[in-house]
């Protein structure tokens, strides 16, 4: 069960901005990944994937370093393209297809990087707006500096705007990151490892805010992670990939509950090396 | 099993023919790789927004900093040519022909080429490590997950920087190589300014000098094109980084080289 929200928990004021509405209603499929393939070199990462994200979850992907958890999450951006295997996002299957079907899947997804992957050239406030800027060049000057500030506040770092990628320790990267991810207020956000190198208060609320995003404003979420107390805490549903396929998708008491020995080993192991 | 197969794969050693075949594959992968981003810089760099900012700031940082080096090499490399000539031609009661010799030397072929080396080295290996490693920290990949398109936001920018620099750079090596063989003239074989002048002037023709032009924006579009590639193609870290940049100093100046070649033999059967 997921925890209500505390009262610290940052407030979305924003009013969204337009995307074009999702045709899956809520609960419904909105992401399949049917029979994918997937092999760099002679190391097969994927072998007859299925996996489903419904309208309005939060999904998480856990599963051993190596796995082909991250790539998942770029596959659907098409930033890795899979070898054979059917992506589909909400109606609209976009394998086998050019760069240019996935312009609108990016407009409607974002994604928050293992490592951040914030531009160095760039400072705090022009990396949070690359966004807004790149799918909505009408926006005035005025409300980008607004919404900036207002998504850095969201995840507890209020006016760093000035400061360069270089002045910030790596949890403070991750929060901007996670400000950049939901800068346009995606229908859809994925997050690589989103609470990893973070202290417990700010673990606390980056989960909250997902809890948020996803309560307030109906964002599914995709979510890779080794943190498994995250994971409980913020799952509707969980799938663990192993030996590449998925093993298992459930609730958090199902896996827990589940009989397959390789569950089990993992997230017993994850528990006890997170205690 | 096939005796080949088993030769390529046997014990760690492979045939020389097979590694022979892996290198002249990876070389033509390499080539074509670029070729296409060539391709994709001409296409997508006149979409708009042209990114005139991105354009501006990249000549400012790649073009007007490389100044210094380019010119330099040139004063160096005009000095030391004047001295070469003058050494050679004096014996012959030619010493004031040294400002004809060395212009055409020169615009033909040194002013252009030394810049594209020096400078190619400088940018090229730039690029490359800035672009490798934005590549490694998944900020390429950020950049395409946000929609935007990095051929045009990083590519574009470079290539047409590069190719709009090294031109001008050599106008300016062209000069001062031609003025600083002008005061070794001077100075050490009593050359007067006026007659080297009129010996370097009179004699070159305006194609003399178009020509250097046209090959030092080739060559300027050769080294943007192999930089971003090389920065785009790493992998493997830090490490990866490294490697690209020492790569892409090596392949530049072949290309030049390469080039050179080829246009020279273009260019004097016009």
């Amino acid at each position: 069960m997921r925890p209500p929200l505390s009262a610290s928990t940052p407030q979305i004021v924003h009013p969204p901005l337009s995307q074009d509405p999702l045709r899956a209603a809520p609960g419904e499929d909105l992401i399949l990944f049917q029979g994918l393939v997937k092999a760099f070199g002679p190391k097969r990462i994927y072998d007859g994937l299925d996996f489903t994200i419904r309208r309005g979850e939060i999904h998480t992907l856990i599963g051993g370093s190596g796995t082909g958890k991250s790539v998942l999450l770029k596959c659907l951006l098409g930033l890795i393209r899979v070898d054979a295997g059917t992506i589909v996002f909400d109606g609209e299957v976009l394998t086998g297809k050019g760069e240019a079907a996935f312009f609108p899947v990016r407009k409607q997804i974002g994604m928050l990087f293992q490592g951040a992957a914030l531009f160095d050239s760039l400072d705090v406030a022009a990396n949070v707006s690359y966004p807004i800027r790149e799918h909505y060049p009408d926006i005035s000057e005025a409300e980008i500096a607004d919404r900036v500030a207002h998504k850095l506040e969201l995840v507890g770092l209020p006016g760093v705007e000035r400061m360069r990628p270089s002045d910030l320790s790596g949890g403070m990267k991750k929060r901007v990151g996670l400000a950049r991810a939901i800068a346009v207020d995606p229908a859809v956000v994925l997050y690589d490892e989103p609470t990893t190198g973070l202290d417990p208060i700010n673990t606390r609320r980056i989960n909250e805010l997902i809890l948020e995003l996803n309560d307030r404003l109906g964002v599914t979420s995709l979510m890779v992670t080794h943190d498994m107390q995250s994971a409980y805490m913020v799952s509707d549903r969980m799938s663990m990939l192993f030996e590449r396929r998925i093993l298992i998708t459930g609730t958090s008491d199902e896996l827990r509950r589940s009989p397959i020995e390789e569950v089990q080993a993992f997230i017993g192991g994850m528990s006890d090396r997170e205690t | 099993m096939n005796p080949v197969a088993e030769a390529e794969s046997g014990g760690g050693r492979r045939a020389p023919f097979a590694e022979v075949r892996d290198r002249f594959a990876s070389f033509a992968e390499q080539v074509g790789g670029a070729s296409v981003m060539a391709a994709q810089v001409f296409t997508r760099g006149l979409r708009r927004p042209l990114g005139m900012g991105d354009i501006a700031y990249q000549i400012e940082h790649i073009g007007v900093r490389s100044v210094a080096i380019g010119t330099l090499t040139a004063v160096f490399a005009g000095m030391v040519l004047a001295i070469q000539f003058g050494f050679f031609l004096e014996r012959f009661g030619l010493a004031y022909t040294i400002g004809r010799v060395l212009s055409l030397s020169v615009l033909r072929e040194l002013g252009p080429v030394l810049t594209a080396l020096t400078v190619g080295g400088r940018v090229g290996s730039g690029m490359a490590a800035e672009l490798g490693s934005m590549q490694v920290t998944e900020q390429i990949d950020a950049i395409r997950a946000m929609g935007a398109d990095p051929i045009k936001k990083l590519v574009v920018p470079r290539v047409v920087a590069a190719t709009i620099c090294v031109p001008i750079i050599t106008v300016f090596a062209d000069i001062l190589a031609l003025v600083a063989g002008g005061g070794i003239a001077m100075s050490m074989y009593n050359i007067s300014f006026s007659v080297f002048y009129q010996e370097a002037l009179g004699t070159t023709m305006l194609s003399d000098f178009t020509s250097g032009i046209f090959k030092a924006t080739v060559f300027g579009l050769l080294i943007g094109v192999v930089g971003c590639y090389k920065g785009f193609q790493t992998s493997g870290g830090t490490a990866g980084v490294g490697r690209a940049t020492t790569e892409t100093v090596a392949i530049s100046a072949i290309g030049v080289l390469l080039a050179d070649v080829i246009l020279t033999r273009i260019l004097v059967s016009l």
